[in-house]
Parts: C-alpha cells; structure tokens; sequence
C-alpha cells in the first residue's frame, strides 16, 4: 500500500478532508458540528491553559503504511525535520516552560538526526521526554538495533503502538509480519530494563481499534494486554493508552470506502462527553511539523489547520501569544471527546 | 409509511420506552446495567453470552450491540462465531431432542 500522497488521492489534500467535514450530516444538520456542541455545552471556545508538552513531528518518513494513520505517513514520505528546525525547536522548548518533549512522527528513528536531537534534549533536562515508536523499526535494520540502549542512555520514555495482543488483528491494520517484529521488539526493549518494575524505564503501549468503533475500556484492555503478553510473550509494560480513531486521512479514507463515515461520525457525536472537553490535548500541547510551523495538536497539524496566532512558526514561537488563542476545531475535533476521550496519553475522562 | 419494520436507529433510542412507564423502564435498565457489570462472570464472558442469545431470539438490534460491543471489548471474531455456533446447537438441539417425543408417540399409536 501507498500513501494517499503519493497515490495522488484527493483525500490528500486537507482541503477536501475539511470539505467532507462541512458537508453532508453536518451540512444538512442531521449532526451538530463540532462548534455547534461545545456551544451547548458552553465551552466554546476552547481556550489553552499552561503548556505542557512540546511534541514535535519529525517527520512523516514510516517502514510501516499503516490502514488507520491520520499522518498518511510511509515510506514514500520525505518530508524530514532539518537540524536547524530541530534546533530551533531545542530553543524554544528551553522558553516555553514545557514539562514535556514528545516525539513522533512517521517514524522518528528514520529522521538522520534523529539521535542528535535526543542527544541534544536529554540536555534540557525535561520531565518527561517521550519517543513514539512504531517498534518495528526497532528491528527493520542492523542500524537500529542498539535503539534501546540509546533510548536508556538518554532516559527515554517510550510509547509504543501495538494494536493488538494477538497477531491477526495487529497484521490486519499494519501489515504482515508486523505483529512478529513489534513482539521481538518488546523484548529487546524488556532485555534493557523497560518496563521492568524498579526500573525506572517506562514503556507504555497504545490502543487503537481495528476498524470504525470506539475503543473499550483502557483498564480492562489494559489488564488483557497485560495478561496476555506476560503469558504468551514474558513481555511486560507500564501503562496501556487507549486512543480513538480520528476520521483524517488513510483512517477517513477506509471510512468513505467502506460506507461508515456516516455512522462512525454519528457514534462520534452521541458519544460526546462535555467533561472530555476540559481535558483535550490541544489544551496543554504545541505540535510542530517537520517544517516548524505551529499546530494545536497533530490532527490539526495533518489538517493543516495552523494555530490562531500572528505566529505560526516556530522561528516565531511566542509562549504568551499562544496562552491566549482559541484552539481551531472541526468536527474531527469529536474523536477526542467521544466516550472517556481521547488523547495521545489515552483516555481523559472517567 | 415506513418500509421496513426494522430501524438501526430505533437502537438509540431505547433508553425512551421509559417515558411511557418511567417506574418500570427504570427498573428494567438498572437490571441491565447490573447484570452486565463484572462479577463471577466478567464484563466481557457476559457480553459473548449476550452475542449468543442475540441470535437465538433473532434480534436485529442485540446482534448490531453486541457485535460492536464484541469489538470494543477486543473479542476476535473466531470467539464470536463459535459462541453462536454454542447457540445454534442448542437451539437445533432443542428441536431435535423433541423428536424423541415424535418418536415414542409415532411408536406407540403403530401397530
């Protein structure tokens, strides 16, 4: 499978996600908009409150062409963060009073510099400093082998996707062999003392459903996961966080192919939960693309839905300018409030 | 008129027959939810034995719940399939142990 970019699909360009978003059931007002519910609910708009977490976007180079990614990342993707970028984005973190760096991507690891930017964060001294691994990564190539070592070294925290304890589910969203190479990652991973109790080394999976619902309850997957990787695996990890499926990109493109686009949205929209509101990502979180410029999360950021501010940049990044801006929203915005919400450290609400 | 009995929106709304007997609709959702809750059973043996029976009393809306609700809860569907086959057996096998009686009456009224 290709990228959506690279097949050239009109779902490519954010222009006509966006489009699909402001027409039919929400056009014809069969369901509120987004803005429309968090009216009712008198929350909007939704204003930051202290920033957080800085998670950059490295870049949108991926092994793996996963069914569900809302970045439409793979290998055919080249848009790479620069050093200059990543060093501007060192810059700035030290400013912001941010607690938290978080790294995604794509796959982070594939970025050149990839390991002189963490050599150089581990510096600024961060709470928190997360690495999103897709895991096979980890083993597609003798030049990432040592990832875990290096990831200790610095005192990464690592998140981790894995779809689903058993083989056939994970394969199914993120392509054969994976499930296989993300298990031997686990234990490589293991083997270095994350997720180990005592460690100190954090390892913390993440959930996401196989298809167009919503995820179950992340203690109950949480505990299966757990259960189920201990036995078959010797496999074990800290946290597991349940994330919805956000209707952007290859994920909005399966919904439209498979006529559930309606429904999902529906399933969305009755799921709505005002007290998820209060705790949405976009709330303590800055996204910066590849190319530095500024987002309220990476959904937007894939939406090319820019932050409300003079400065979009992060050459222009302004801690106090962004404390003040209303949080730009559409109705993918109800993926993160559906049911106990949804964030990229899991669920938000009880 | 509407052309079908059946309508998959008619599933959420049926937390509204309340409003036409609020004491009993009320006593009867609470009975749902508590019977669906954790206990010797879990959540999640409880809502594979909801899949089944589904197809037992052949209701459209339960088997639309409880193949979402299957989802959710990260059930695969080899478990789901063979629950209803747990079903189908012995819905058949309730059919054909009468014959038993078919048989014996068949029996003792021939000469």
């Amino acid at each position: 499978m290709k990228s959506l970019a690279k097949r050239k699909d009109s779902l490519a360009d954010p222009k006509n996600q966006l489009a699909l978003f402001n027409s039919g059931v929400f056009a014809n007002g069969e369901l509120p908009t987004f803005k429309q519910k968090v009216s009712e609910s008198n929350q909007y708009p939704i204003k930051p409150n202290k920033l957080e977490i800085f998670q950059v976007n490295l870049g949108y180079m991926c092994n793996q062409v996963c069914a569900h990614c809302h970045v439409d990342a793979g290998p055919d993707r080249k848009e790479i963060m620069t050093t200059e970028t990543m060093q501007l984005c060192l810059n700035k973190l030290k400013e912001s009073g941010a607690t938290t760096l978080d790294l995604t991507g794509g796959a982070p690891e594939m970025n050149p510099n990839f390991r002189w930017f963490v050599e150089e964060a581990s510096k600024i001294g961060v709470q928190d400093f997360i690495v999103r691994s897709n895991l096979t990564i980890l083993r597609a190539n003798k030049k990432y082998y040592d990832m875990p070592q290096f990831f200790k070294k610095h005192n990464v925290h690592v998140v981790s996707s894995l779809p689903f304890y058993k083989r056939g589910k994970t394969d199914k969203q993120r392509g054969n062999g994976v499930f296989d190479a993300s298990i031997k990652a686990l234990m490589e991973l293991n083997k270095v003392g994350y997720g180990i109790k005592g460690s100190g080394l954090k390892l913390d999976l993440v959930y996401n459903p196989s298809g167009a619902f919503l995820p179950g309850n992340q203690a109950e997957l949480e505990q299966e996961f757990k259960t189920a990787l201990k036995e078959d695996f010797n496999i074990t990890f800290n946290q597991l966080f349940s994330i919805t499926n956000l209707p952007i990109s290859r994920f909005l493109e399966f919904l439209v192919a498979s006529e559930n686009y309606e429904d999902y949205m529906d399933e969305l929209v009755d799921a709505y939960n005002p007290s998820a509101v209060e705790n949405v990502m976009c709330k303590n979180t800055i996204s910066i693309d590849w190319n530095g410029d500024l987002y309220d999360c990476d959904f937007n950021q894939q939406l090319d839905l820019k932050v409300a501010t003079k400065g979009k940049h992060i050459s222009e990044f302004d801690v106090d300018a962004l404390s003040k801006r209303q949080i730009v929203v559409s109705q993918h915005c109800y993926g993160c409030t559906a049911g106990a919400g949804s964030s990229c450290q899991g669920t938000i609400s009880d | 008129m509407q052309k079908t009995y059946y309508d998959p929106k008619d599933l959420k709304d049926f937390g509204k027959i309340s409003e036409w007997d609020q004491e009993l609709g009320d006593k009867f959702f609470e009975y749902y939810g508590k019977v669906f809750e954790d206990g010797a059973l879990t959540a999640r043996e409880k809502s594979l034995i909801a899949l089944a029976v589904s197809h037992t009393v052949q209701c459209a809306y339960c088997i639309d719940a409880y193949t979402s609700d299957g989802l959710k809860r990260g059930l695969e569907r080899e478990e789901m399939m063979e629950a209803v086959h747990v079903a189908a057996a012995i819905k058949s096998g309730a059919t054909l142990v009468h014959s038993v009686q078919m048989m014996k009456k068949y029996d003792k009224l021939s000469m």
